[in-house]
């Protein structure tokens, strides 16, 4: 993309560069392969496998110039009680005109990342071992992951162990960003591997808590080829220039976490985590989380939360470079930089067909709402030094004001058990 | 809470062994990383040598087994969001969790 500013690849090998801000050049998914697996295919603790399942959602994200919407499709069936397969189709469809566009001189872009996951489990006594692939595919990127996953309950069920293992393989192109066409002579790897291990247990009748630890390492080509550093440059008429920014060819990232669930005195819920994050660009972060679930009747139950996120920047990042080559790395992502965003969340739940509808056991309609507030403190909204030296908004490049814009993320999907 | 009790867990020959014999100090390191291995493994294999007394009874897990007390009701809409999130902040990781393990079923 043409974006350089949007990138992905490097802080989450995740994402699909559409989410990343825009970027073209998505980097992926790699990433959501282990997520999913974590999330989904092991949800079930060990000894019992996942109730039969389809979720359809749709989900759309809007902010920051950047929209990105699209289905996601998750079944999982059981066989003879000792197997289940899971399925999950996911799409991004972008389109993003976001502040690194907009600086770059590009114009809006569309794009789209398919992505398709594969889970299979085996429940042996007390231990469920499990597999997954995941495929992701962008016009100029493309993941593959395999994992691999074992949950094991101990001491009576109130303990679950788990751990998994994930191997990751993504392919970075590059884009003309005039003829649009895929560069043949820009194809970079990059190699992930994943490693992690948690422990639930039941701590009481009512409070279960969950210790997450994940070690994740990178080795390829982590840029986003689209994405630029700035520079001062006296001769420039705008007094800065841009390069193609240079990265690591490594990251390897701790990330701790504690989550609690607590059943209130009356029927209702709270829940709370906190993540600690490092990795060796010198990011650290720290995650807080507080929610709570209230049911109403047999039908409805209605849930709210507060997150809380603080990074600080990568050692090699900066909004402006005192001069071209400054240093060995330079960077200029906004997602690398020093920032606070803050979620609030609200949502609802609907159980129909509660004593079941021919082969449907039950079902639910559920609607959850986002809001998400990113407040910058060392990535300047570069569009005020681009605007006539005339106009009253203009700021000469090093002194514009802070970046910051708020998304708005909206699911509605409906799930049925079969 | 009540603290676990443990009636039945014996070390394994194999363990008891290498913990009472002489070596040199790397012997002793290897020795000791195959001895905890060997006694993570027979408690894998054992299901945590099984005879732990839970100290949340199954007829007492019916808050656990509530709907709202899910650790990922909606797992579905808990991928899309942590790819939200990962997409856009510099963290990543530790946000699967273990699994529920509330031993309901």
């Amino acid at each position: 993309m043409r974006d350089p500013g949007m990138s992905k690849a490097p802080v989450a090998p995740v994402a699909s560069a559409a989410h990343r801000g825009g970027a073209r050049g998505a980097f992926t998914l790699a990433w959501l392969a282990p997520i999913f697996l974590a999330t989904g295919f092991a949800a079930a603790h060990a000894g019992v496998l996942a109730e039969d399942r389809a979720d359809v959602l749709y989900h759309r994200y809007q902010g920051g110039g950047v929209t990105i919407h699209g289905p996601s499709v998750l079944v999982r069936k059981k066989m003879a009680e000792k197997y289940a397969v899971s399925a999950n189709y996911y799409t991004d469809m972008v389109t993003s005109a976001s502040i690194d566009v907009e600086v770059s001189g590009a114009s809006e872009y569309k794009e789209q990342r398919d992505q398709y996951s594969l889970g299979l489990e085996y429940l042996r006594g007390k231990t469920i071992y499990s597999l997954g692939y995941s495929n992701s595919k962008e016009n100029d990127y493309q993941a593959e992951t395999a994992s691999f996953g074992i949950s094991q309950d101990l001491f009576g069920d109130l303990t679950t162990i788990t751990m998994g293992f994930s191997k990751g393989s993504d392919t970075v192109r590059k884009r003309d960003t005039i003829t649009d066409r895929v560069d043949p002579n820009f194809n970079e790897p990059i190699d992930r591997w994943n490693y992690r291990v948690g422990v639930s247990q039941v701590m009481t009748k009512t409070l279960i808590m969950v210790l997450d630890l994940e070690v994740i390492t990178d080795e390829g080509y982590l840029n986003n080829p689209y994405r630029s550093y700035r520079y001062i440059n006296p001769s420039d008429e705008r007094l800065f220039a841009l390069d193609a920014e240079v990265y690591p060819r490594t990251r390897t990232s701790n990330a701790v976490a504690l989550n609690a669930r607590y059943f209130l005195p009356y029927r209702a819920a709270l829940h709370g985590g906190y993540r600690f994050f490092t990795d060796t660009w010198g990011i650290g972060s720290n995650t807080f989380e507080l929610g709570y679930t209230h049911p109403l009747g047999k039908e409805w139950i209605f849930e709210a939360s507060y997150r809380h996120y603080t990074q600080d920047r990568a050692d090699f990042y900066s909004d402006l470079f005192e001069r071209r080559d400054e240093q060995n790395f330079m960077a200029r992502d906004k997602e690398l930089s020093t920032f606070s965003s803050q979620t609030f969340r609200i949502g609802a739940s609907y159980e129909f067909a509660s004593t079941g509808w021919r082969f449907v056991k039950k079902g639910t309609v559920n609607i959850f709402y986002d809001r998400i507030e990113f407040d910058y403190e060392d990535f300047r909204d570069a569009r005020y030094s681009l605007l006539p030296a005339t106009d009253p908004r203009f700021r000469p490049v090093g002194s514009e004001p802070f970046y910051a814009f708020g998304a708005n993320v909206f699911q509605a999907f409906v799930s049925i058990w079969f | 809470m009540t603290a676990p009790i443990i009636e039945d867990c014996s070390r394994t020959r194999s363990a008891a062994n290498h913990a009472a014999r002489p070596g040199t100090r790397m012997r002793a390191r290897a020795r000791g990383v195959l001895s905890a291995l060997a006694l993570a493994t027979a408690a894998l294999g054992s299901g945590g040598c099984g005879n732990i007394e839970p100290w949340v009874k199954p007829y007492e897990r019916q808050a656990l087994a509530d709907p709202i007390m899910s650790l990922d009701r909606n797992p579905v809409s808990t991928a899309y969001m942590q790819h939200v999130f990962e997409a856009r902040e510099g963290a990543r990781g530790a946000r699967g969790s273990a699994g529920g393990g509330c031993g309901c079923n």
